[in-house]
């Protein structure tokens, strides 16, 4: 049974869109941002909100395309198109964009949108495997925090960056917690509530009310599993996602899979529970741990990706799983190169049955993809 | 009573009916504008034949799967071609199916289909391709595979169906022979199965289903280029409506 807490959940797409423009209004500054390699916390310790900008929808692309080429991956079209239409009320009342060198289409594209509005870019190393990159990627944190103290006028301090971190691993812990509610067999929450919930903490302009809503959401699911009351029955196949990042808008794989009768239990990806496997250490120097968390972020964009098949093998196994899905983008080279390596891992060692799907935000092969689903969730059943 | 499966692909519907244990009819129509229509059309075909399709059980598979109303269920034909694969070889393979508007490999194990791969959103590869390709040459598709034998072995480059027919035409063009493009073509096409083969776990056979299935020369090139011997059955066009109808006899 959906919670009915799902409900204000949802309400937080309507509520924050006016909240964000309330704040602007109140002479709050507001840093927009992309990727869960963003540390939102030095933001927030500049006294600004940070928030996700949209990039989940196909609606902007035949904007974005009018510049930039059609052949490459639709969240970095979708992320520039809101930014050219102005459909995106987070990315409107942005007073400053942060963005990241994750991948080259990325990249490229943040020098067109560096155009529009003033934004700082995060040099991200290639590799987390080393000295160097750490000690690089804290300088990269200290030019950030520089950056919004120039661009706001004020000093950050490192007890507000404390506190700041604190936060942060506090709705961390939240989303964490709820989405391990699903590790229970039968899951409690479907693929689709799961992914909402967890999608929307960015956009959250008040931290507090994102976490308490989180809280009441646990508490009714965890009400719901002492019923008896589930989203899927026990026979459900269970599914790992992981690949590319979804939101409302590029959903239609996760939706396909549950709609064929499987119960997506583990997002893996970075709109999932990727960012949520790592705290902040809260007795180090804040800015070293900022750096060391974010760089342990397992992304494809990063050579090499063990951490990835480490982090799918764990919740493989806590999470009960039989299939693992690997969304990939189309044009993503790097989650698509990745793929090969992830299936290998998956048949090879967790003996688990894997399937890639390549896609874009379009409705165009939704046939197509509710075969791959089918089929594949009729393989796990027989 | 009859278990009755129904495979209404992008360009033929394929029918099989088992009598209990065994197999009585398999017939294919073209799939036509409709799938509603055509599965209409199987209907009246089945009930002139003297079967009761009200009594019988029925799976529909096939992108059509959802246009037939007296389906008792619709199971996708990944799982049909597996199934009906068995039936006809009953070992571990890997099957190839071309079909009008995707391309299919999927590996059996124990009798279980244990991966798949598609090649779609695109005609590269596909029956389609083959289609319009013939129709460039002014020829039927079984010509074209026979022509491929004779021809030289040249490539065609162009992975989009819409660039590769500028390529055939260009290559009309310089006054190539009709059978090296004929080659040409077919290479395209047995060069992208043989990549899509090479993602997955491969079994020691190859199995080919779908309509190319009955072109000899087609299958002897393909052999040519996966580097084994591909394996055909004369019935693997139905593997998708066998399967469907065993399935039947497995439900409830």
């Amino acid at each position: 049974m959906r919670p009915k807490v799902m409900e204000e959940v949802e309400a937080l797409r309507g509520i924050n869109s006016v909240k964000i423009k309330e704040a602007h209004e109140e002479g709050k500054k507001i840093v927009g941002m992309y990727c869960v390699f963003s540390p939102s916390e030095i933001a927030l310790a500049a006294d600004a909100i940070s928030v996700t900008l949209c990039g989940t929808s196909q609606d902007p692309i035949e904007e974005a395309e009018k510049t930039l080429p059609r052949n490459l991956c639709p969240l970095i079209k979708s992320s520039y198109g809101f930014a050219v239409t102005d459909k995106c009320p987070y990315f409107y009342f942005s007073d400053v964009l942060l963005a990241e060198t994750t991948c080259d289409g990325k990249k490229k594209m943040y020098e067109l949108m560096g155009e529009i509005k003033p934004m700082h870019i995060m040099n991200l190393p290639q590799t987390a495997n080393d000295e160097d990159s750490l000690e690089f990627w804290e300088k990269e944190m200290v030019k950030f925090k520089n950056f919004l103290e120039n661009q706001f006028s004020l000093e950050i301090t490192d007890e507000k960056l404390s506190d700041a971190i604190k936060l942060m691993n506090r709705e961390r812990k939240a989303l964490r917690e709820l989405h391990s509610l699903n590790s229970h067999k039968p899951a409690p929450l479907s693929g689709m509530d799961m992914m909402l919930a967890q999608w929307l903490k960015g956009f959250n302009v008040d931290k507090e009310a994102g976490i308490s809503i989180i809280e009441k959401l646990i508490q009714e699911t965890k009400d719901n599993v002492s019923k008896g009351l589930f989203a899927f029955d026990e026979s459900a196949p269970r599914i790992l996602l992981t690949g590319t990042p979804i939101g409302v808008g590029s959903e239609k794989v996760l939706r396909a899979l549950e709609e064929a009768g499987a119960s997506v239990v583990a997002l893996e990806n970075c709109t999932g529970y990727k960012g949520l496997d790592v705290l902040v250490d809260e007795s180090k120097d804040p800015i070293t741990a900022l750096a060391e968390k974010y760089l342990s972020t397992p992304c494809s964009c990063m050579t090499d990706n063990n951490g990835r098949l480490d982090l799918i093998g764990r919740l493989c196994e806590e999470y009960k799983v039989d299939g693992v899905v690997d969304l990939t983008w189309q044009a993503c080279h790097t989650y698509n190169i990745e793929s090969y390596t992830v299936k290998k891992y998956v048949q090879e060692q967790l003996k688990l049955p894997f399937m890639q799907v390549e896609t874009d935000y379009s409705d165009s092969d939704t046939g197509q993809v509710k075969v791959r689903a089918e089929a594949f969730v009729e393989t796990l059943k027989i | 009573m009859h278990y009755i499966g129904i495979d209404i692909g992008s360009t033929a519907a394929k029918v099989t009916v088992f009598d209990n244990e065994k197999i009585m009819d398999n017939f294919t129509l073209p799939t036509g504008w409709s799938s509603v229509e055509t599965s209409r059309i199987i209907k009246n075909r089945l009930e002139d034949g003297g079967i009761e399709v009200e009594k019988s059980k029925v799976v529909a598979t096939g992108y059509g799967r959802i246009s037939v109303p007296y389906a008792e269920k619709t199971i996708t034909e990944i799982s049909c071609h597996g199934e009906g694969v068995k039936y006809l070889l009953g070992e571990d393979v890997t099957i190839v199916d071309i079909g009008g508007q995707d391309t299919k490999i999927i590996t059996l194990e124990n009798g279980r289909v244990t991966d798949f791969i598609m090649n779609d959103k695109c005609a590269a590869g596909t029956g389609k391709f083959l289609e319009l390709m013939a129709n460039t040459l002014g020829v039927d598709i079984k010509e074209l595979t026979d022509m491929a034998l004779e021809g030289r072995d040249i490539s065609i480059t162009s992975m989009c169906t819409v660039f590769a027919e500028s390529e055939v035409i260009s290559l009309i063009g310089q006054g190539t022979d009709r059978s090296s493009i004929s080659r040409g073509i077919i290479n395209s096409i047995t060069g992208r199965v043989n990549s899509l083969l090479h993602k997955q776990v491969r079994k020691d056979k190859v199995f080919l289903t779908g309509g190319l299935c009955e072109m000899e020369s087609f299958i002897l090139l393909l052999s040519q280029k996966v580097g084994v011997k591909v394996e055909t059955h004369k019935l693997a066009r139905y593997a998708g409506s066998i399967g469907a109808a065993i399935l039947a006899g497995n439900l409830e």
